[in-house]
C-alpha cells in the first residue's frame, strides 16, 4: 500500500497525509472522504502484467491438459485409476462428456469431456475451446504459449517478491499484526455480510486479505512453478528429490493443476471483492494508485 | 427477475469476452513474427535447464516392483511402410543400423550384433509429451562408444535418427539431439523392453531412450544415425517430424 500504511497513526493525522475531496471546508463534513495514494507503480505494474499472464498460462495450460485429460497420483500413470478424468463416450449414437473424480461419475455433456466447438457439433475433448488457448485442439502452440509466458510469470513474480520484501511492502501491509489476529474473527463476519472497512480501516489491508496475498504469492504462486518445473523430465536429473517429496511426477502434475485451481478461484473472489467493495474505486487504485477512502458511518448515532 | 437478467447478462457478457480475448490470442498466434517469438522461449529453457543440470546427471532408476504392468505404446504403434513390413516377416534379419554422416568411417550393425554388444539396463520413467508417465526397463548398448567407434568428425553438432515409419502416412519418422546428449550414461539403443525383444508398438527391432527427454524424441523403429552440423537441410529443417509440425525440439519439459 501507499502513503498512508499499515502502521496505527492516529485518526487526525490521516488528513493531512492525503487530499481532502470535500470542495468547500466550512462545510463540516462529519467524516470527509479523502483520497490516497493506495499501490505504489511497481506493484501496478507488476500486477497487471501478471493479470495477462495468468489468462495466457490457464488457458494454454488447459489446452496441454487437454492432451492427456486425467491426473493420477504417483510416479507414474495408473491408467485405469485416475483422480481425475474427463472422458467422453457415445451413447445411444451420441457423445456424453463424462467427468470422474475418483469412482463417481457424472454427467458433464456441453462443458467437460464433451463439448461444442465452432461448427456447432460435440466434440470429445477435456475442457471446452472456449476455456483453451489455442481455441482448437493444438498441443505444441499451447505448450508455446505456456512456456513463454511461464518465464514472463516467473520473472514478473520474482521481481514483485524482490520489491515486496525490500520496499518493506511486505512487513508493513502484508505480514498480519497481532491486532489482525484478534480481529479475526470478526473479519469473517464482515466478510460474510458483505460488509466492507470503512475510513482509517480501509486504508490497510483487513486481516482475510492479507492471508489470501500471502497464499498466492508465498504459496501459490511459487508452488505452480515448482510442480511445473518438477514435470520437466530434464530438470528430474536435478529435482529429482522435489519429484519424490511431493508423490511422484505424476502427483507433481496433480499438485500443478490444484494450484492452478486455488489461483481461479483466488481470482474469482479477488475480482468479486473488488466488484462489491467499489468497483471504480478499486480499479482506478490499481491503475493510477488513487483510491478514495470510503467514509466512516457514524457507528453510535444519537438519533437512532 | 431483473437480477436473474442481469445475471444471465453478465454470464453472456464474460462468455462473450473469454471468446473475444481467446480469438485475439489464435490470431496473434497466426502472426509468423508472433509465433516465431512464442516459439523461441524453447531456447531459453534448453539454456536455463542445460545449466541447472549437470551434464551426466541421471534420470532417476526405479526398482522392478515399479515397472508399469503394460507399457503403453503411442504414436507409430504398427508401422506400414512396405521396407519395415518385409524385415519385419524375416524377424529383421534383413535389417542394419546405418551410422554415418560426419563420421571417419560408416558402418553397420545387424540385430545380433547389437544384442551382443555390452549392454546396460535401466528401469526408467518415460513422460510423453501428452502428459501421461509410464515405467519400464530398457537393455541396449550406449550410444557414446557406437558413435565413437565411426569416429566423430570435429564438425558434427547434431546426432539425426533415421526411422522406417511414416506417421500418418505423411513423412519419414526422424528426430535429432545435441551432441552432448548422444554421450549421457543413460541414452542407450534398446533391443528390449521388460527383458523381452522390443515389441512392434514399442520400437521393434531397435529405439533410442532419452531418458531426460520427452517420448517424442526417443525415435522408435530406428534403421539410421547420422552426424550432422547442421538440421536446416534436413527433412522439414526443425529437427524432427514433430518439431516440423510445430513442437519444441529442446523436449526436456
Amino acid at each position: 500500500m501507499g502513503d498512508v500504511s499499515g502502521t496505527q497513526a492516529p485518526a487526525s493525522a490521516i488528513p493531512a497525509r492525503a487530499e481532502s475531496l470535500s470542495q468547500p471546508p466550512m462545510i463540516p463534513a462529519p467524516a470527509p472522504a479523502w483520497v490516497i495514494r493506495r499501490h505504489r507503480l511497481p506493484v501496478r505494474i507488476l500486477h497487471w502484467i501478471n493479470v495477462v499472464c495468468l489468462v495466457v498460462l490457464l488457458g494454454s495450460g488447459l489446452q496441454i491438459f487437454n492432451a492427456h485429460p486425467a491426473l493420477y497420483w504417483g510416479d507414474q500413470s495408473h491408467f485405469d485409476d485416475p483422480l481425475l478424468k474427463l472422458g467422453a463416450r457415445t451413447v445411444g449414437g451420441e457423445l456424453r462428456g463424462e467427468t470422474r473424480i475418483g469412482d463417481a461419475r457424472f454427467d458433464t455433456t456441453g462443458f467437460l469431456g464433451a463439448s461444442r466447438e465452432a461448427d456447432g457439433k460435440l466434440h470429445a475433448r477435456g475442457f471446452p475451446s472456449w476455456l483453451t488457448i489455442p481455441a482448437l485442439k493444438n498441443l505444441a502452440i499451447g505448450r508455446d504459449w505456456h512456456f513463454t509466458f511461464a518465464w514472463i510469470f516467473l520473472v514478473n513474480g520474482t521481481f514483485y517478491l524482490l520489491w515486496t520484501f525490500a520496499s518493506r511492502h511486505f512487513a508493513s501491509d502484508l505480514a498480519p499484526t497481532r491486532n489482525d489476529w484478534r480481529g479475526f474473527g470478526r473479519s469473517v463476519v464482515d466478510h460474510l455480510r458483505f460488509r466492507h472497512p470503512k475510513g482509517e480501516e480501509a486504508t490497510r489491508y483487513n486481516v482475510l486479505q492479507k492471508l489470501a496475498y500471502l497464499g498466492v504469492i508465498l504459496v501459490l504462486g511459487p508452488g505452480i512453478v515448482l510442480m511445473g518445473l518438477a514435470m520437466s523430465p530434464y530438470l528430474g536429473a536435478s529435482l529429482d528429490w522435489m519429484v519424490q517429496a511431493v508423490g511422484g511426477r505424476q502427483s507433481a502434475r496433480t499438485w500443478h493443476f490444484l494450484a492452478a485451481a486455488g489461483l481461479v478461484l483466488f481470482a474469482f473472489v479477488h475480482v468479486f471483492e473488488v466488484l462489491v467493495s467499489g468497483f471504480w474505486n478499486n480499479l482506478r487504485s490499481m491503475i493510477t494508485g488513487r483510491y478514495a477512502v470510503p467514509v466512516e458511518e457514524a457507528r453510535h448515532d444519537p438519533q437512532q | 427477475m431483473i437480477r436473474n437478467s442481469r445475471r444471465s447478462f453478465l454470464a453472456r457478457a464474460g462468455a462473450a469476452g473469454s471468446a473475444l480475448w481467446l480469438a485475439g490470442c489464435d490470431r496473434l498466434a497466426a502472426n509468423s513474427g508472433f509465433a516465431r517469438w512464442l516459439s523461441s522461449s524453447d531456447r531459453l529453457t534448453e539454456t536455463v535447464q542445460r545449466a541447472l543440470t549437470s551434464r551426466d546427471g541421471l534420470a532417476h532408476e526405479y526398482s522392478e516392483a515399479d515397472i508399469a504392468p503394460s507399457f503403453r505404446a503411442n504414436g507409430s504403434i504398427n508401422p506400414q511402410t512396405p521396407e519395415y513390413l518385409a524385415m519385419r516377416a524375416t524377424d529383421f534379419r534383413d535389417w542394419r543400423l546405418a551410422i554415418g554422416g560426419l563420421v571417419r568411417e560408416p558402418y553397420a550393425l545387424s540385430l545380433d550384433e547389437i544384442r551382443a554388444l555390452p549392454a546396460r539396463t535401466q528401469i526408467t520413467r518415460h513422460d510423453c509429451v501428452e502428459g501421461w508417465s509410464a515405467i519400464g526397463k530398457w537393455t541396449g548398448p550406449l550410444l557414446g562408444p557406437l558413435l565413437e567407434r565411426a569416429g566423430v568428425d570435429s564438425a558434427a553438432r547434431f546426432v539425426v535418427f533415421r526411422c522406417l515409419d511414416n506417421l500418418g502416412g505423411v513423412g519419414m519418422y526422424y528426430e535429432s539431439i545435441a551432441l552432448e546428449d548422444a554421450y549421457h550414461p543413460q541414452t542407450i539403443l534398446a533391443h528390449a523392453l521388460n527383458d523381452q525383444p522390443l515389441p512392434v508398438g514399442n520400437g521393434a527391432p531397435l529405439r533410442v531412450r532419452l531418458e531426460r527427454m520427452l517420448g517424442y524424441k526417443m525415435a522408435k523403429y530406428l534403421v539410421g544415425i547420422e552426424l550432422v552440423d547442421s538440421l536446416a537441410g534436413i527433412e522439414g529443417g526443425k529437427g524432427g517430424y514433430w518439431e516440423d509440425r510445430g513442437y519444441q525440439w529442446f523436449g526436456g519439459i
